[in-house]
């Protein structure tokens, strides 16, 4: 048995570490100072595949991303780990997306690709936190989706056994397949990236890349077809425009602000035992604790 | 028709807080837009959910009985809503940014082509211009969230979709009975006329619920810790000092992803807001995902060696100096000053 998987990846700017230069002076965020990652839980979800591919030799995984050109690096990440095969869905039109027109433009590129037994992803991106594109494609493609997912433990007969993680406990559920899954940061971390699978895929670029890059050892790249990333625009996967990027996005964004909370007035007190023993006894006195 | 629809999340035939705050959100904007506030219950053992909710003002309590909605799957509760709004046409939804509400949320409104706005700390009626069409739209729901980790705030309306649909995280909203004897009408619904049996498709092997030990929300005192805790092991001392004063520990996002306390624990735009009479922040920078959950707090008392941390320019507190140093002489005042 083996079984064809995709992994979705977003490449996000890491939102964890903002640093003191990551807000411009008129409160935008400043992109370039944040480096651009694998979005975390997408990591957990390409483990999670890699593990099924453990166990069904034969199996593949191909990673799909939307993004700019450089969001080819998330693919080259998960062929370094594993993954068989990229494919980078880039295209002007898409700029402006909301969740919804992402999820038409992944299960356009999705049935594009064709077979498909088991579609996973983190279950949010860290620079949205929406959690909300794994299932609408569930729904473009019909088909069940798990979301929480801590563990795929098993799959077989066409069914695939999950261990959800909720808010207060767990869940094992069964669903036939194909599914969509979509793995929480509890998961098992993802494998680091595999010393001979990186000289593999060193070179694996998507034709833009080639381009950009003056690399034109064509017979490289024809003798050996794993180098070349898919890259797919709108037409590639017969989208309607008008469903992608801006004019497919039911949400508009009316306006950004930057957060500004009010500042008080505050007490200045050092660690010494006066100024602890004021404070508790000022306390304790007004009856804020005790 | 138009109306403001909340999906009751049920959990043995008791409503979630999360779904009773909305209920009164629900229903402050329904004033607002002078409309009705209508919920949905779909599950088992319903039969007190009737007294359990119109108390808030709800005018419309669909109800969908059938034990094979309980508990939660996907698409069964997705049909319902589905086919619920074709023949409703509400204006907006709200739903919990809890595990169902996440997962519920973006099927609907998919199927429905509608847009959702995930994790909202802010609701609020307006009007909207969108400059480049030339055209205005009156009463639309600004959808208020932070995003980008919690670095700004971004003010999301649906110009063109209805319903306008959007998730809220429990204890961002507050709940408050309307009326104990609210009148509101009750609809008992043929589920088979909403759900196709292949919406039946996954099957629940186990499932544990425990009922959570950690109640931070309600608590009036929290001790919570942040990175600067600096390890499991220290955060022991914020247990202490909230043993003593009947506290609960909290922590931040960047405590809970560093493995020092757990998920349920975590305060902020991404864990549970609070509101407590005193909230003493150990070791917390203070990002603005932080303070926004828990900015409300009526006493805010800062620990931190950073005489500089952010969240000490919102504190009414700062004490500069280690936690290891301050803490035990809290503990010890405490202990030898109170009976």
């Amino acid at each position: 048995m083996a079984f064809n998987i995709i992994v979705l990846a977003k490449q996000v700017p890491d939102t964890r570490n903002v640093g003191k230069d990551a807000m411009k002076a008129d409160g935008t965020v400043n992109r370039a100072a944040l480096a651009a990652i694998f979005n975390p839980e997408d990591l957990n979800a390409l483990e999670q595949a890699l593990r099924i591919k453990d166990q069904f030799p034969g199996t593949k995984i191909t990673m799909l991303t939307m993004g700019p050109g450089r969001a080819a690096e998330i693919l080259r990440e998960g062929l370094f780990r594993g993954a068989d095969d990229g494919v980078l869905l880039t295209d002007r039109a898409f700029a402006g997306a909301d969740t919804l027109a992402t999820s038409y433009a992944l299960s356009m590129a999705v049935r594009k690709i064709g077979s498909y037994d088991i579609i996973i992803s983190g279950r949010q991106a860290i620079d949205g936190d929406t959690a909300q594109v794994g299932p609408q494609i569930a729904e473009k493609l019909g088909i069940p989706q798990i979301t929480y997912a801590e563990d795929i433990e098993r799959v077989v007969h066409g069914r695939v056994r999950v261990k959800r993680r909720l808010e207060h406990g767990v869940e094992i559920v069964e669903s036939p397949l194909p599914a969509v899954i979509t793995v929480n940061g509890s998961a098992a971390p993802c494998r680091p990236r595999n010393a001979k699978l990186m000289l593999k895929y060193k070179h694996a670029k998507t034709i833009t890349e080639r381009q950009v890059e003056h690399i034109d050892y064509i017979d490289i790249y024809n003798s050996r077809p794993y180098l070349n990333l898919t890259e797919w625009s709108v037409a590639d996967v017969d989208a309607d425009p008008v469903q992608c990027g801006l004019s497919g996005s039911p949400t508009k964004v009316k306006k950004i602000e930057n957060v500004v909370f009010q500042a008080k007035e505050s007490k200045r007190l050092t660690d010494n035992d006066a100024d602890i023993d004021e404070l508790m006894r000022e306390l304790i006195e007004n009856h804020t604790i005790g | 028709m138009n109306n403001i629809f909340v999906y009751l999340e049920i959990e043995e035939g008791i409503v979630a807080e999360v779904s009773q705050e909305l209920l009164t959100k629900g229903r402050s904007l329904a004033n607002q837009l002078e409309c009705e506030l209508e919920a949905i219950a779909a599950g088992t053992n319903l039969a007190t959910v009737e007294q359990q909710v119109l108390p808030y003002g709800v005018d419309k309590l669909h109800i969908f009985s059938d034990e094979r909605l309980s508990p939660y799957t996907t698409l069964p509760h997705t049909s319902i809503l589905v086919q619920l709004f074709k023949e409703e046409k509400p204006q907006i939804c709200l739903m919990g940014a809890t595990i169902i509400g996440r997962d519920l949320g973006p099927r609907v409104s998919s199927a429905l082509g509608s847009g959702l706005t995930a994790d909202c700390t802010s609701l609020e009626i307006g009007d909207h211009e969108e400059k480049k069409a030339g055209k205005t739209y009156k009463n639309l729901l600004y959808q208020i969230r932070p995003a980008f980790g919690g670095n700004i705030v971004a003010w999301i309306v649906n110009p063109d979709h209805r319903p306008q649909m959007a998730t809220v995280r429990e204890g961002v909203m507050k709940k408050e009975i309307l009326d104990p004897y609210y009148k509101g009408e009750v609809i008992d619904h043929q589920v088979s006329d909403y759900v196709q049996e292949e919406d039946y498709v996954l099957t629940i092997i186990d499932r544990h619920i425990e009922k959570s030990k950690v109640n931070i929300k309600n608590s009036p005192i929290i001790v919570s810790g942040g990175y600067g805790v600096g390890s499991k092991e220290n955060f022991e001392l914020l247990y202490k000092l909230a043993d003593v004063l009947g506290a609960e520990v909290g922590a931040s996002r960047a405590a809970v992803d560093a493995g020092f306390a757990e998920h349920e624990r975590q305060v902020g735009q991404t864990g549970v807001t609070v509101r407590p009479k005193v909230y003493i922040a150990c070791g917390i920078s203070g990002q603005i995902q932080h303070i926004a959950g828990m900015q409300e707090s009526s006493i805010i008392i800062s620990i931190n060696n950073d005489p500089n941390a952010p969240i000490n320019a919102i504190a009414d507190y700062v004490i500069t100096g280690e936690i290891e140093r301050v803490i035990p002489k809290m503990i010890k005042h405490y202990k030898s000053n109170t009976k």
